[in-house]
């Protein structure tokens, strides 16, 4: 199982096992986290599940999908160089201990 | 004390219960629901859920959501709605009282005039329960009958191929998603589809309907070990109906979602709502429609009035493609093909010589400047946009120029 930590605009953290193969966005969803709100389902068809991936693992998250770019420009909160959408982040192995950031908003 | 009643727990249902508390409304909220357990998503159930079969995955929020935001989920079959009394009673014989009521109660699938199409036999796609079924059966079909070219026709027939079935697809219309794209999205996607080794017909009504046959207009017999009905969907009217609502393809509400009882909103495939361009009535079956319209109906309840204006956006995954709908184009209005340097596909539409909607496949960077463009900038002329070589982002960064 893989751990992923969810840090929220206003403070306050959780850290959930996540199953691989999902996504950042159904992991935060299916633990009922706030500060993730998913509306398409994970069809990067909108831009609700917002992140900013902690510094240190933007390397191996690795970069913005194809599209995701220009769907993040429709973000309620200010895109940063570590946003992502995290419907787009698929959780591995690798990801073991990540740490992405919620914005204050997501509509 | 009385609070919000919603009937119907799908997407739009689910939408404007949780929009409502997170607009800090803190009055009861009774989420009716017909079908067994939490509230899902439908669109995956012709695609990832075909796959993997996981109904977890679904959950639009686990359970702890509606505990937590004091939802109550009650499963029961509203029977009547008493406008008078502001109660609705279910088939269990449980009355709920309302001071708002949100009819969220989606669709139900159409069954066409055609000899058997009413039979148990013939397979349908609406519920996580009809996916269920039509799951298991694929696992051991060689060939799937699909009777109906539209969306859920076609994502379900390019996965039951991707997953090694021999796939027939008649289309009664002479070409398939007529309804809702331009005839060259129409066609590019035929054309995808027979490449994948999909045996499409169009043009091509079918006389009778079984579970393990059709028989086309024509006299041709197509065997098969599952037919799937996919023919469309028809608002669920009766309740609104029944309650002396008014009822035109749809519950008909006004800008803000309200029905001609100020006390009821209606949403999602189930409303006939005033599309904020063309002003026209219209139904949309979408995600985009059923959330949008749950945001405004829970702004409108917490004392916030909004009338209704989203741009619409659709997706349609079939195969390896994916089709996306920025804006909405009506009956008459034109469509220009536009092939860009890539070899993408986009569709232009234009009503009266303004932009109104972009039809693409696999271009969701053009997709999501259409978007833009036409919540920023509604009124673009074809002029325009053919002067930026039909380059959306460009004529977006041009208006947004002028505009400062």
């Amino acid at each position: 199982m893989t751990k992923i930590t969810y840090i929220a605009a206003v403070g306050g953290q959780s850290t959930v096992e996540a199953r691989d193969g999902d996504s950042v966005m159904s992991t935060a969803i299916a633990h009922d986290i706030d500060g993730i709100t998913g509306e398409c389902g994970g069809s990067m068809m909108c831009a609700t599940c917002h992140c900013y991936v902690d510094e240190a693992w933007m390397e191996a998250v690795g970069p913005r999908q194809d599209g995701e770019e220009d769907m993040l420009e429709s973000a309620t909160c200010e895109v940063k160089t570590n946003s992502r959408l995290s419907c787009q982040i698929k959780v591995t192995a690798a990801l073991d201990g990540l740490i992405v950031h919620l914005p204050e908003s997501q509509t | 004390m009385r609070g919000i009643v919603i009937i119907g727990a799908g997407q739009g249902g689910f939408q404007v219960a949780a929009s409502l508390r997170a607009s800090g409304f803190d009055a009861p909220i009774v989420l009716i629901s017909e079908e067994p357990g939490l509230p899902y998503q439908r669109p995956p159930l012709s695609k990832t859920y075909m796959k993997d079969g996981d109904a977890d995955r679904l959950l639009l929020r686990p359970a702890s959501f509606f505990e937590r935001n004091h939802i109550e989920i009650v499963h029961d079959r509203v029977t009547r709605i008493d406008r008078a009394a502001q109660l609705v009673t279910g088939a269990s014989g449980q009355t709920h009282a309302y001071d708002r009521l949100i009819l969220a109660m989606g669709a139900h699938n159409a069954i066409p005039p055609i000899k058997g199409a009413g039979d148990a036999e013939v397979l349908s796609l609406r519920t996580l329960q009809d996916a269920a079924v039509l799951r298991s059966r694929l696992a051991d079909t060689r060939h799937a009958v699909v009777v109906g070219g539209g969306f859920i026709g076609l994502e379900f027939a390019a996965m039951a191929r991707a997953a090694g079935c021999a796939v027939t697809v008649v289309e009664a219309t002479p070409r398939v998603m007529a309804r809702a794209v331009s005839a060259p999205v129409s066609h590019a996607f035929e054309a995808r589809h027979r490449a994948q080794g999909i045996v499409l017909h169009v043009d091509c009504p079918a006389a009778k309907i079984a579970g393990d046959h059709v028989i086309l207009a024509d006299g041709r017999k197509i065997v098969g070990d599952l037919v799937l009905l996919a023919a469309g969907v028809r608002p669920n009217v009766a309740l609104a109906q029944a309650a002396g609502l008014d009822v035109d393809n749809g519950i008909r509400v006004d800008a803000h979602l309200r029905t001609s009882d100020a006390r009821i909103f209606a949403l999602g495939d189930c409303a006939s709502f005033p599309d904020p361009v063309s002003g026209r009535h219209i139904r949309l079956e979408s995600v985009q429609a059923a959330t949008d319209h749950a945001h405004t109906i829970a702004a409108n309840c917490v004392g916030t009035p909004k009338a209704y204006d989203a741009v619409p956006w659709f997706w349609s995954d079939q195969g390896d493609d994916k089709l996306q709908i920025a804006g909405l184009a009506l009956e008459g209005d034109t469509a220009e093909l536009i092939r860009t340097e890539s070899e993408k596909f986009l569709v232009f539409r234009f009503r009266n010589g303004f932009f109104c909607s972009l039809e693409s496949i696999n271009n969701p960077s053009a997709h999501i400047s259409a978007r833009q463009l036409l919540k920023l900038f509604p009124h673009i002329a074809y002029e325009k946009i053919r002067a930026h070589d039909f380059n959306l982002k460009q004529v977006l960064a041009a208006e947004k120029a002028m505009a400062t």
